[in-house]
């Protein structure tokens, strides 16, 4: 084996080695490296119950509820299978909206509400204009009333 | 016999073709970015649901890009001077590592600066997030190791041990929004559907992009210039050429 | 067609708009510079050393 062949196999072995090594140590710490829970893992009993997790999900259209005289918020938090109702006092974020995804740091109390002390909105990967989306919007029902 | 020539001349010949190409790089990324910034300032519509805070994707993206095509750019030198022991390998790779950091470092501030009103937070230790952290931490610990070492042939090799080692992040990165549940959303552009963006906002983006990528040869160009008069500070041909009127 | 004024308020998110390309502005004004700098500072003190007697 001439030397660069060998240095070659070093290079490769070493790029081949911290791949599997990394591979391994990611999956190994799969759970921790996962920035929320979904409602599903949480209905499910996954989440700690003693300490602040992170949930996230959806807002579901109709949900927020404002209580009156206070920043006070209650929604319902969904992944589409199972819903988490939130509760949270302080200034939401601009992206939050209903049908909107969000990110929200709390605990979760015994009767099942999730007391949030952070709420994060969490955008897709979508852009574009008002125009495009209103009209994206619009064309099921154009479809439907053919 | 034909090794060694080569060696010995690669250097020279590169040191003459990137005082030619440097400035018309420099040039073309200049026009290639007021084309970007004119379609992305003012061209470009408004988002839907992000508005006007948007636009700091054309800086945001593009950097990110680069720092991730830097690092395979520094890493794949670096394997080269390792390797086939070339020298332009090690000049490369030691040229690009500043230049890494930086747009790295743009990267993570203008990210910084459009998740403060969008998400809510300047920052998060999401994945994709943390992943790119990492590798600013890589450039700066290979730019270290270089200062550290005095000797220039053992801090090539040390710098490209390091850097070969770093690469397994680079697809850690770029994975990372769809392995783990993230505050970032998924990709956008760099998917294999169609992009999710509007034409009239990806033009834009895309300028930007090619912008930063030429602006980003152009400077490595004269890095790596530096690098080789250096490296090759003993040789005849950079007395020549400094003797020369730096015209040869 | 937005005026100046408009242009300029970002829809509210100037400061975060204009932070990110000011920021930008320094990063890739300074990688435009730098080298060049150091360059022209390399050749004359490469230019400047003495001469040497055999290579």
């Amino acid at each position: 084996m001439t030397p660069r062949r060998k240095r070659m196999v070093v290079i490769g072995l070493l790029v081949l080695g911290m791949g599997l090594a990394t591979t391994l140590i990611l999956r190994a710490f799969n759970q921790n490296l996962m920035y929320f829970y979904s409602t599903s893992d949480v209905v499910a009993g996954k989440a700690p119950t003693a300490r602040d997790f992170r949930i996230g999900g959806l807002v579901v259209k109709g949900s927020l509820q404002r209580l009156p005289n206070s920043l006070t918020v209650h929604f319902v938090l969904s992944d589409l299978k199972k819903e988490v109702t939130v509760t949270y006092t302080g200034i939401l974020p601009d992206l939050f909206r209903e049908g909107q995804g969000i990110v929200a740091n709390g605990q979760l109390g015994a009767d099942g509400l999730f007391v949030a002390r952070e709420v994060l909105a969490k955008h897709d990967e979508n852009y574009m204009p008002p125009e495009v989306a209103a009209s994206l919007k619009h064309q099921p029902d154009a479809t439907l009333t053919r | 016999m034909f090794e060694r020539f080569h060696q010995y001349a690669a250097p020279l010949h590169f040191h003459r073709l990137s005082r030619k190409l440097s400035p018309w790089l420099f040039g073309l990324s200049a026009v290639l970015f007021v084309a970007g910034l004119v379609g992305g300032l003012v061209l470009a519509p408004a988002d839907y649901q992000q508005g006007e805070s948007f636009r700091i994707i054309y800086v945001h993206v593009p950097s990110a890009w680069l720092s991730m095509f830097c690092y395979m750019v520094m890493a794949s030198a670096g394997a080269a001077g390792l390797i086939w022991k070339v020298k332009m390998g090690d000049i490369m790779a030691r040229a690009s590592a500043p230049l890494g950091a930086s747009f790295t470092f743009l990267a993570l501030a203008t990210g910084s600066l459009w998740g403060k009103p969008m998400w809510g937070t300047w920052w998060v230790w999401d994945a994709r997030l943390t992943s790119e952290l990492i590798l600013l931490f890589l450039y700066l610990g290979y730019i270290a190791l270089q200062s550290a070492i005095e000797d220039r042939r053992a801090a090539a090799r040390a710098g490209a041990v390091l850097a070969i080692v770093g690469v397994v992040n680079i697809p850690i990165i770029h994975y990372s929004v769809e392995w783990w549940s993230t505050l970032h959303q998924g990709a956008t552009v760099t998917k294999f559907d169609k992009p999710s963006i509007d034409v009239s906002m990806l033009i834009p983006l895309l300028l930007m992009a090619l912008a930063f990528q030429v602006f980003f040869f152009a400077a490595l160009l004269v890095r790596a210039r530096c690098e080789i008069l250096e490296f090759e500070q003993h040789t005849a041909w950079v007395r020549d050429y400094l003797r020369g009127g730096r015209k040869v | 067609m937005k005026t100046f004024s408009e242009f300029l308020a970002m829809g509210g998110y100037a400061s975060y708009v204009w932070s990110a390309y000011g920021l930008a502005l320094i990063v890739l004004g300074w990688n435009a510079l730098a080298p060049g700098r150091r360059e022209r500072a390399l050749e004359r003190k490469l230019a400047a050393r003495p001469e040497r007697r055999s290579a």
